[in-house]
C-alpha cells in the first residue's frame, strides 16, 4: 500500500468536523494513551507523532528551525508506528530534538520515510514530563472508510 | 472480568485457571483492592501467572496498578532451566531507583538556605526532557560504566566506597556492555548524570515519625533533627532503549502470536537471548547506579558550598524495575529463581548474604517514596516477604488516575500553593510538570506501607516528609 501526506496538506485542511481533531488522549491509570487519527495511514502517524510530544511540550510553540530525515522499517504496520516514534524519542535523547511538525511521510510496505522539523530543548524551550518509551500495550491501528485510527500507549 | 477470592484481611487469590500455571496472589487492603480491580491489574497478574517456568504463584504488591505486559507492583520468580525472562516484567525504565542520604544538617540550619540550596541543586544536578548530564563521556568511558556501574563513578571521583558498599548489589551488576546496542548507548551518552522528568525527583526532607527506634538506629535515622535527601531516577534512554531493542529480537525470534498482550514477549532465561538480554539489563541498571552516585556526589558540594560543612551518607539504594537470580525457599528446599520485580522493591530479612554487613543482622532498609509532596517511608525487610512474595514489597503510592486527567483538573500553580501551605518548597522546569505529578493521582502511600506493614512484607522504621523538592 502506498500512502503519501505531506503535512503541509494536512495543515491546509479545511477545519471540518471530521479533521479537525488530530489526536485525542484517553483515560489510563498510568501512562499515557492517545488516538491519532489520519485520512491515511501516513497522516494518523503524523498526527501520533505529534501526539506523543504533546505529552512534553506543546509542538505548535516549537520553531520548525532544523530539520531531519527519518527512514526506519517494521515488520507490521504496529511495529513500523511503534519504529517510527522510538526514532523521534532517539533524536530528543540523542540531540534534544523536539518536534514541531512532520513536513512529509511517506509509508511504502515495511518502509517508513519522513522529513521532520523542530527546534533544539537547548534554545529555551520549557518542556514537562517524560515520554521513556513507546509500548506496544493496547497499540492498535484501525481502517475505515476515509479514516485511520492509531492507538498508542507510552510509557511515562 | 478476572474471579477473585479474599482469603483474609489483606490478602486476594485469583484461582488456577486456564491456562495459569500457578494462582496469583495480591496483598492489599479493601480499599485499595476497589482502585486495583478497576484496571487491567487482575487481568494482567493472571497473564504472568501463564508463563513458562513461573514459581508459586504471581504476586501482586499493594501499591499495583495497570502497567504493559506485567502490572506495575509485579512480582514473578522463573525456574531457570524452565523459565523465562522478559524485558516487560522488569520495565523499560531499568533500575529505576531509589537512593536515601542521611545528613547531619539540622532542620532550624536547612530552613535557614533552603531557597539557595534548591536553586543550586537545579543549576547543579541536571534535569528535564531532552537535556542531558553536564558531563561529557565518550563511548569507552560508556563502555566502562555500563561494566562497574557506582564502582566507575566513584573510582572517578564521584563520592566514595561507602556509597556503593550500601547500595542493592554493591552498586555493580554482573553485565556485558557488548550486549547493549549502539544506539542504546548513544542514548546514553549525552544522560549520563542526568536526573530526568516525569516522576523521578530529589527532595530534602525530615524525618517526623519513627516507628521502630531500634531499626531506626540501625540505619542511622534515629535523629530527627537533621534532613535527608531522597534521588529518584533510572537508567534514561540507555535503559529504555535495551528494553525496546530486546522485545523486538524476541519478537523475531519467538513470534507473538500465542501472547495475550505483546509486551509479555519473553525468551528462554537460558537461552543465549535471553542471557543477553539479562547481562544488557545489568549494564542499564550499571548506568542508573553510576547516574545516582554522581548525582550524590553533586548534592554533596551544593549542600558544602551553602552550609559549609555537612556530612552525607548513602543509608541505601534500591532497584525497583529489575531481574535478578538470587535464592529462595521453594517447597522446602533452595532454588535459584530468576526473580522480576516491576514497580517492587526487594525486601530481604536479616541474614541474607545480599545485604550489606553493617544491616545484615536487622533486615534491609527498604526506601518507598511517595508522590511530590507527601510523605515517603523507610521499611525493613522480612523473612516472611522472602517466604509470601519472594522477598518483596510495594515501591511507591502508584497511581490512581492519568496524567491527562490530571492536567485537565489541577493546575501547577494550585499544588505548588497547596504545598507551600504545607511548608514544602518546589522547584520544577514547569508548572505542567507539577501539576501531572500532583499528589492526587497518586494512592494513598500511608495505606500501601500500611498494608505491607500488617501482611508483614516490609515494616515500618520511619516516617520522612518533604520540605523541599526538585523535579525535571
Amino acid at each position: 500500500m502506498f500512502c503519501y501526506a505531506p503535512i503541509n496538506y494536512i495543515n491546509l485542511m479545511p477545519q471540518t468536523e471530521n479533521m479537525a481533531e488530530k489526536y485525542k488522549f484517553l483515560q489510563h491509570t498510568a501512562d499515557a494513551k492517545f488516538q491519532a487519527f489520519g485520512k491515511t495511514l501516513g497522516e494518523a502517524f503524523a498526527n501520533a507523532a505529534l501526539a506523543m510530544f504533546a505529552v512534553m511540550f506543546d509542538p505548535a510553540d516549537v520553531k520548525p528551525k532544523i530539520e531531519r530525515e527519518i527512514k526506519t522499517e517494521g515488520k507490521d504496520e504496529k511495529a513500523l508506528l511503534y519504529n517510527w516514534l522510538e526514532e523521534l524519542l532517539y533524536l530528543l535523547d540523542t540531540e534534544g530534538f523536539l518536534l514541531s511538525r512532520v513536513k512529509k511521510i511517506t509509508i511504502k510496505g515495511k518502509v517508513l520515510e519522513a522529513v521532520v522539523a523542530g527546534d533544539l530543548v537547548a534554545n529555551g524551550y520549557k518542556t514537562h514530563g517524560d515520554v521513556k518509551a513507546v509500548t506496544y500495550n493496547e497499540m492498535d491501528i484501525k481502517k475505515e472508510k476515509d479514516k485511520v485510527i492509531a492507538q498508542v500507549v507510552v510509557d511515562i | 472480568m478476572v474471579e477473585f477470592n479474599k482469603i483474609s484481611g489483606n490478602v486476594w487469590n485469583i484461582p488456577k485457571s486456564g491456562k495459569m500455571l500457578v494462582p496469583a496472589t495480591i496483598y492489599a487492603s479493601e480499599r485499595l483492592m476497589d482502585t486495583i480491580k478497576q484496571d487491567k491489574t487482575l487481568e494482567q497478574a493472571r497473564n504472568v501467572a501463564c508463563l513458562k517456568g513461573i514459581q508459586k504463584s504471581a504476586y501482586v504488591m499493594p501499591d499495583a496498578h495497570q502497567g504493559y505486559g506485567f502490572p506495575i507492583g509485579g512480582v514473578a520468580a522463573f525456574d531457570p532451566d524452565e523459565g523465562i525472562i522478559s524485558p516487560g516484567g522488569v520495565g523499560y525504565d531499568i533500575n529505576c531507583s531509589v537512593r536515601l542520604l542521611k545528613t547531619n544538617l539540622s532542620v532550624e540550619e536547612f530552613m535557614k538556605k533552603r531557597h539557595d540550596l534548591i536553586e543550586a541543586l537545579f543549576v547543579n544536578v541536571p534535569s528535564g526532557v531532552g537535556r542531558g548530564g553536564k558531563t561529557r563521556v565518550d563511548r569507552n568511558v560508556i563502555m566502562e560504566v555500563l561494566s562497574k556501574g557506582a564502582q566507575w563513578a566513584v573510582e572517578e571521583g564521584f563520592g566514595r566506597k561507602d556509597d556503593y558498599l550500601r547500595t542493592e548489589e554493591n552498586g555493580k551488576m554482573s553485565a556485558d556492555p557488548h550486549a547493549v546496542s549502539d544506539r542504546a548507548i548513544s542514548r546514553g551518552l549525552p544522560q549520563l548524570g542526568s536526573l530526568g522528568a516525569g516522576n523521578h525527583f530529589l527532595e530534602i526532607q525530615k524525618i517526623d515519625q519513627i516507628y521502630d527506634e531500634k531499626i531506626a538506629k540501625a540505619f542511622g535515622l534515629q535523629d530527627k533533627d537533621n534532613v535527608t535527601v531522597m534521588i529518584h531516577c533510572g537508567s534514561r534512554g540507555l535503559g529504555h532503549q535495551v528494553a525496546s531493542d530486546y522485545i523486538k529480537e524476541m519478537e523475531d525470534k519467538y513470534g507473538f502470536k500465542d501472547l495475550p498482550d505483546r509486551e509479555l514477549i519473553n525468551a528462554p532465561i537460558n537461552s543465549d537471548l535471553g542471557q543477553r538480554y539479562y547481562r544488557a539489563m545489568g549494564a542499564g541498571a550499571n548506568f542508573a547506579f553510576a547516574n545516582k552516585q554522581m548525582i550524590t556526589h553533586w548534592v554533596r558540594e551544593v549542600f558544602e558550598k551553602i552550609y559549609g560543612s555537612v556530612e552525607i551518607d548513602v543509608v541505601y539504594d534500591v532497584c525497583h524495575n529489575i531481574a535478578k537470580m538470587e535464592k529462595h525457599k521453594i517447597d522446602g528446599k533452595l532454588k535459584q529463581v530468576c526473580v522480576h520485580r516491576k514497580g517492587a522493591t526487594r525486601s530481604f530479612g536479616p541474614g541474607r548474604e545480599e545485604i550489606p554487613d553493617v544491616y545484615r543482622s536487622v533486615g534491609q532498609p527498604v526506601i518507598i517514596p511517595g508522590s511530590m509532596g507527601t510523605a515517603s517511608f523507610v521499611l525493613v525487610g522480612t523473612k516472611t516477604a522472602e517466604e509470601i512474595t519472594f522477598g518483596s514489597t510495594a515501591h511507591g503510592a502508584g497511581r490512581v488516575s492519568s496524567r491527562s486527567a490530571a492536567l485537565q483538573n489541577i493546575s501547577g500553580e494550585h499544588v505548588k500553593n497547596e504545598l507551600a501551605k504545607k511548608g514544602i518548597e518546589i522547584k520544577a522546569t514547569s508548572w505542567k510538570s507539577i501539576a501531572e505529578e500532583a499528589p492526587e493521582v497518586y494512592k494513598d502511600i500511608d495505606e500501601v506501607v500500611r498494608v505491607s506493614h500488617e501482611v508483614g512484607i516490609g515494616n515500618l522504621v520511619v516516617r520522612v516528609v518533604p520540605l523541599s523538592v526538585m523535579k525535571g
